[in-house]
Order: structure tokens, then C-alpha cells, then sequence
């Protein structure tokens, strides 16, 4: 047992977060879906890391949180469980969700439909785009009904795209969650009141104490449900995936309202960005499954 | 990242089950926790079976008579004996984890060879005296008073939380050599033999109605200058190089259990009947239990990242340490309250009524209560974690 990343996977992990901190600052997250960021990041290998890299959802976890850390706009996790099948963007539509709401339509290559009768990818369709998508950064289009062209059939079982879509979600919230401890913790130690940082009153650093526990325990999780989706003898994968969304979409939905909460009447204003990364996580929590459906998964497994 | 047993490991855990399997079924029934002899007889005897089995101060070096496993075999260890439901240290607490490591790493060769053997072999219990009325997540702030009459220390004050001190022979003492110092600076580490005349131990009755631990007051006691650990006023130094020795595997044997505790409670709650059919039945329950299991599962992974990074040398054990030991101790508080609304009204007996396992729960419902005070409060948890890992600003 050693359960530590190796520094190739280090390695890997900063190369992602050194590319996304010169090429997507916080203060340019505005402009949403870059079209020049993410054929970077497809050539940097992001998202054919299994098809073209042979590597594994260890590596894809921790790539992900890097895109989660620097809220990537775009369909990353559908387009990391279509590589080998689509050319992205591809966006994910779970029927099982009402109303049927598919990100990114405008920008995707494909669709991937998590059909109970096998994950299929299918041309774009038209839909009825939100006029104001929750998440101001993630467009969503709602369609009249499940497209029934068959496209292209994923050759995995649906149940191991789920699990694997409900991990990368959560790597990406694992990734939300710590950016925002970060911008909590920095703001809170230049802000002055009474004379002094903010930071040093226990009311606000144990706020930040807290983010930072509920950050670390989520990713644990994520890095034992990795590990167990590459290595089924290293355990119950659908039991740590179970585990590691719940986790994951609490540490990053509660570090975000604790980020605007330290950030007081700034944290409530548009310029500061921590609302993009809140709305980020809301939507997330959402995705492949939320966590009351997780636990209730969970508890059918013990 | 890797959490399948390495050869070497997976042969070590087989020879523990196994070991376990045979030694188990020769203990005795476990005392009633008010059998203060009972207890210390009962931990004892299986503190002998694991020296003589090779397993005693399974993380101490093995200069001084421990096993000196990795982390990661500590781990395996604390993990298989806690699933097979062996004793965990109980009255050996303080000398295998605290007093015993301080005199490994602190102590001159006399002092080891006059206690660490007998430590391991399950001969000598330890108590700690470190907490006074006015000092407890203050700790430094302590004021018993230790003063230099020849080759002798005298000892006066009052010390509080010691666990074991019915049946201890010999207490770790934090006294204050120099006053005039700075507090962390005028404190000193003392071994006293628990039959010290001048020394009267008064039981203090928990919320449990149980003695687990008790009070200290001293009268003149007199502790000789050879029992002292370290230099004079160096005590707070040799306290804290101890804390670093559990490598992560501080909670191990309770994660464990609370896993299993878990895995029982779905069982429980299939028994459990209530207004609209089984506590399983109730949907909001079925997840909240779901919810406390991802909350486990996480500190489990965590704890094995932590011992890990201790297996690598480079972890930070004090501020990680605190990372588990916070979420770990109110995440345990829950899952008693969670046991509690499966139990329902079974909740309100703490010995077992209609056939149900409550009494277990009830009672760890009510210890549990400590977990956040004792060892450092989860606030103090909070500061060191916001100071220390965050570099946040002081209060003051």
C-alpha cells in the first residue's frame, strides 16, 4: 500500500495547473468557453489520457481537479468519456434527469446520451437555450424529448460510465473546492477590520479550517475511488465512487458559500469571482448523480 | 497511488489473523469497565500474549524491544485486530503510546531499561499527569510546582483528567521547575511512582456515571532529580516529540470499528419497526446512513494517506493529525446520533432490551461526547489547522 500520488502523476498534475494558471486567470473565467484553451488542452493529452496515453481514472482524477481548480468552461468530463469514439466537445444528456437539460450545445461536436440500454453518441440536436442558465459560464439547452438516433455505441456497459462520469465530477468539484479554500484564506489574511487581518479572529479562521478539512477528505475519497476503478482488488469502486461524489459535492457547494461569506458584501458582488465557482459546484452537484442519490446507492451496497 | 497489500504486507496480515484466531478464543470475558482490577488484569494478560508473540510496541525500534514495523504494517495491525475484536491497549494506553515512546526517545539508558521492558510486557501501567484545573487546552499555563531539595523534587498541586490512575504504577508528570521563566520554558518531565506518599488520587465521576479518570492532588510529594526525562525546564520540548509518534494511525482501530458499527446499523434498522414499517423502510434514514458511510469510507482513505506521507518521512504529522482527528470525532458524534434515530425508543435503555444491540450504541453515544474535548478540543483543532497548515494569522 502506498497510497501517495508518484511524481510522474505529480508531474502530470502540475503541468495542467501550470497551463491553466497562464492561460485561464480568474479574471478572464468571463469570457467562458475558449475554443483556443481547449484545443490546447486536447493536444496536451487532457482528454485522451486513457484512449491515446493508456493511462488511468488515477490520472484523470488528478488531471481533473485541475480543470475543476481553474473552472474549465465546457463538457470536459463528457468529452473524456467519449475520446476514442467522438471528437469534442461532447456533451452528456442523462435521461433519467427532467428536465432534459444538455450543457454547451452551441459548442459541442456530440452528444453522449447515458442511455440504460448502453451510452450512445449522437450528432448535436436543437434544443431551447435557458435564457439565464444558473451557472453563468455553462449555457444549457432544454430538449422536447430523449433523441432516439442510436450514433455510435460506447463500448463499456452504462453502469462504468456512470461511475466513471460521477468521478470525474466529483474531481472537478475536489478541484473547486480547494481554489476556493485558497481564495477564502488569502482574502481573509489582507482584509482589515478592527485593525487587524480577518483572518486572525477564530469566527473566520475556523470557517477556513473547515473548508480546508472537508477539501481534504473529499479528495481521499476521489483517490481511493480512483484507484479502485483502475484495480478492482483495491476494493467496491461502486461503493468509493458513491462515497466520493457525496463527499466532493458537500466540500465544494459548502467552501463556496463559505468563500462568499468571508469575502463578506465583496463575495456578493459579479467582480469577485467566487460566484462562478459556487454556481460551478451547484451545477456539478447535479451531474451523474447527486449526492441524496449517491447515499442511497451507498447504503444498498453495505 | 497503490492500496493493494504488498507481498510483504499481505504476509504479514495472514500471520496476524491467523495468530489472532488461535489467541483470541483463550481470553478471558471482558470485565465490566467499573472492575478497575478486572481491566488492568484482563489488558494486561493480552499485553503479555502480544510480547510473547512478537507483536508488542509493534511501532517502537526494535533497540528497545518493540517489532519496528513500517507505518503501513502498524496500520495492517491496528486494522486486523480491531476487525477480529481483540482488546485494544486500553490500561497500557499511556505507557505504549506516550510515556513509553518519551523514554525511547528522550530518556537515558538507565530509565529505558528500567521501564521500556516492562512496558511492553504489559508489567507496568502509566498514567498521565499533564492537565490541571486551570490548564487544559492552556496547557503550558500549568502550575504544580516542582522545587529542588537535594537529589529530590517536592512536589504541590492539583492535576485533573487522569485516566488509570486506580490501577497505575507510574505517572507521567509535566511540573513547573522555574516559574520565573516563560511558560513554555520553566516546565520539567517527571516519572512518579504512583504509591508516592503524599499523593491522593480522587476519582472524578463522568456524565457515564463511570471513574475514567480522576484527579491528582499533591502534598509535599517527593519525586527523585533521577526520574526526571530530559533537562530541567526542557519538559514541554520532551512532551512534544512524542506527539509526532503514531505516525498517523491515531484512530485506525476507531474508523475501523465505526465502519463495521455501520455496516451493522443496516442490519438493525431492518429489525427496528416504527410507525410506517422498518427503520430501512424510512428513506431519509436509508441515506443519512448512506451519507455517514461515504463520511468513514473518506476517513479511511485518509488515514491511509496519512500514513503513507509517515512512511515517507516527509508528512507533517502534527497539522495532519489534526485534519483527522477533528473531522474524525464529530463525524463519530453523528453516527451515534444516527444509531440513535434507527434505535428510536431502544436509544433510551444503556443496557440491551428486545433483543437489540443498543446498549453498545447508547454508551458510545454518551462516551463519544469526549472525543471533541479530550486531547485537544476540536477549536484548538481548528486554530492549529487555520495557523498551521493555512498560515493564518494568530489571534493575538
Amino acid at each position: 500500500m502506498f497510497f501517495l500520488p508518484s511524481e510522474d502523476q505529480l508531474d502530470l498534475q502540475r503541468g495542467v495547473r501550470e497551463l491553466l494558471a497562464a492561460r485561464l486567470p480568474l479574471d478572464r473565467l468571463e469570457d467562458g468557453f475558449d475554443p483556443a484553451l481547449w484545443r490546447e488542452l486536447t493536444e496536451t493529452g487532457v482528454f485522451g489520457l486513457r484512449c491515446d496515453l493508456g493511462l488511468g481514472l488515477t490520472e484523470a482524477a488528478l488531471v481533473f481537479e485541475e480543470l475543476g481548480r481553474a473552472a474549465v468552461p465546457g463538457p470536459t468530463v463528457g468529452t473524456f468519456l467519449a475520446a476514442g469514439v467522438a471528437e469534442g466537445p461532447v456533451s452528456v444528456l442523462d435521461p433519467h434527469q427532467q428536465p432534459l437539460l444538455v450543457s454547451d450545445l452551441d459548442v459541442c461536436a456530440a452528444i453522449l446520451v447515458l442511455d440504460p440500454a448502453g451510452p450512445r453518441v449522437i450528432a448535436p440536436v436543437v434544443g431551447t437555450a435557458l435564457a439565464e442558465p444558473l451557472d453563468p459560464l455553462t449555457p444549457l439547452h432544454e430538449l422536447a424529448e430523449v433523441p432516439p438516433e442510436v450514433g455510435t455505441r460506447l463500448d463499456v456497459p452504462i453502469d462504468r460510465v456512470r461511475l466513471e462520469g460521477a468521478l470525474l465530477t466529483a474531481a472537478l468539484s475536489v478541484g473547486l473546492a480547494a481554489r476556493l479554500t485558497e481564495l477564502a484564506v488569502d482574502y481573509a489574511k489582507q482584509r482589515e477590520q478592527f485593525g487587524r487581518p480577518i483572518g486572525s479572529f477564530q469566527a473566520v479562521k475556523h470557517l477556513c479550517a473547515d473548508m480546508f478539512v472537508r477539501t481534504e477528505l473529499a479528495r481521499a475519497s476521489l483517490h481511493s475511488a480512483a484507484v479502485m476503478l483502475d484495480d478492482p482488488q483495491a476494493g467496491s469502486a461502486p461503493r468509493a465512487v458513491a462515497g466520493a461524489k457525496q463527499l466532493a459535492d458537500e466540500a465544494a457547494t459548502t467552501n463556496g458559500r463559505s468563500a462568499v461569506q468571508i469575502h463578506g458584501g465583496m463575495g456578493f458582488t459579479w467582480e469577485v469571482p467566487v460566484h462562478f465557482l459556487l454556481t460551478r459546484a451547484w451545477m456539478l452537484a447535479t451531474d451523474f448523480g447527486t449526492a441524496d442519490e449517491h447515499a442511497e446507492d451507498l447504503a444498498a451496497l453495505l | 497511488m497503490d492500496l493493494r497489500d504488498s507481498p510483504e504486507e499481505a504476509e504479514f496480515r495472514a500471520e496476524l489473523r491467523d495468530w489472532l484466531a488461535h489467541a483470541l478464543p483463550t481470553l478471558a470475558d471482558k470485565p465490566h469497565h467499573t472492575d478497575w482490577p478486572g481491566r488492568r488484569e484482563y489488558d494486561t494478560t493480552w499485553q503479555t500474549k502480544l510480547f510473547e508473540a512478537g507483536y508488542a510496541g509493534i511501532n517502537w525500534p526494535t533497540e528497545y524491544g518493540g517489532r519496528g514495523s513500517s507505518p503501513t504494517e502498524h496500520l495492517i495491525y491496528l486494522e486486523e485486530t480491531e476487525r477480529a475484536g481483540a482488546p485494544y491497549v486500553g490500561v497500557n494506553f499511556v505507557g505504549l503510546l506516550h510515556a513509553g515512546p518519551t523514554i525511547a526517545a528522550e530518556g537515558d539508558a538507565d530509565q529505558r531499561a528500567a521501564h521500556l521492558p516492562r512496558i511492553l510486557r504489559g508489567e507496568e501501567i502509566w498514567c498521565q499527569g499533564f492537565s490541571e484545573p486551570s490548564a487544559g487546552s492552556d496547557l503550558a499555563s500549568m502550575r504544580t510546582r516542582a522545587t529542588r531539595d537535594g537529589d529530590h523534587y517536592v512536589v504541590n498541586g492539583h492535576k485533573i483528567w487522569t485516566s488509570h490512575a486506580e490501577v497505575a504504577d507510574f505517572c507521567e508528570l509535566l511540573v513547573r521547575t522555574d516559574p520565573d521563566a516563560p511558560k513554555h520554558r520553566g516546565i520539567s518531565w517527571l516519572m512518579m511512582p504512583m504509591d508516592s506518599p503524599g499523593l491522593e488520587i480522587r476519582p472524578l465521576k463522568t456524565l457515564r456515571g463511570s471513574t475514567e479518570f480522576s484527579e491528582l492532588f499533591f502534598d509535599d510529594v517527593r519525586i527523585p532529580v533521577s526520574n526526571r526525562i530530559g533537562e530541567e525546564n526542557d519538559g514541554w520540548r520532551v512532551t512534544m516529540v512524542t506527539l509526532s509518534f503514531e505516525r498517523g494511525t491515531a484512530w485506525v482501530d476507531q474508523i475501523v470499528n465505526s465502519i463495521q458499527l455501520i455496516e451493522d446499523l443496516t442490519k438493525i434498522a431492518r429489525t427496528v419497526t416504527s410507525r410506517t414499517g422498518s427503520a430501512w423502510d424510512d428513506r431519509g434514514l436509508r441515506r443519512d446512513i448512506g451519507h455517514i458511510a461515504a463520511e468513514f469510507d473518506g476517513l479511511w482513505a485518509l488515514t491511509k494517506r496519512g500514513v503513507s506521507e509517515a512512511s515517507t518521512g516527509s508528512g507533517v504529522p502534527g497539522p495532519s493529525a489534526s485534519v483527522l482527528k477533528l473531522r474524525y470525532t464529530e463525524a463519530r458524534q453523528r453516527l451515534m446520533d444516527l444509531g440513535a434515530r434507527v434505535l428510536d425508543r431502544a436509544s433510551l435503555s444503556r443496557t440491551d432490551i428486545a433483543g437489540l444491540p443498543n446498549s453498545t450504541w447508547t454508551e458510545e453515544r454518551l462516551n463519544s461526547l469526549s472525543y471533541t474535548i479530550a486531547a485537544g478540543t476540536s477549536q484548538i483543532q481548528r486554530n492549529i489547522i487555520s495557523e498551521r497548515i493555512l498560515s493564518m494569522p494568530k489571534e493575538r
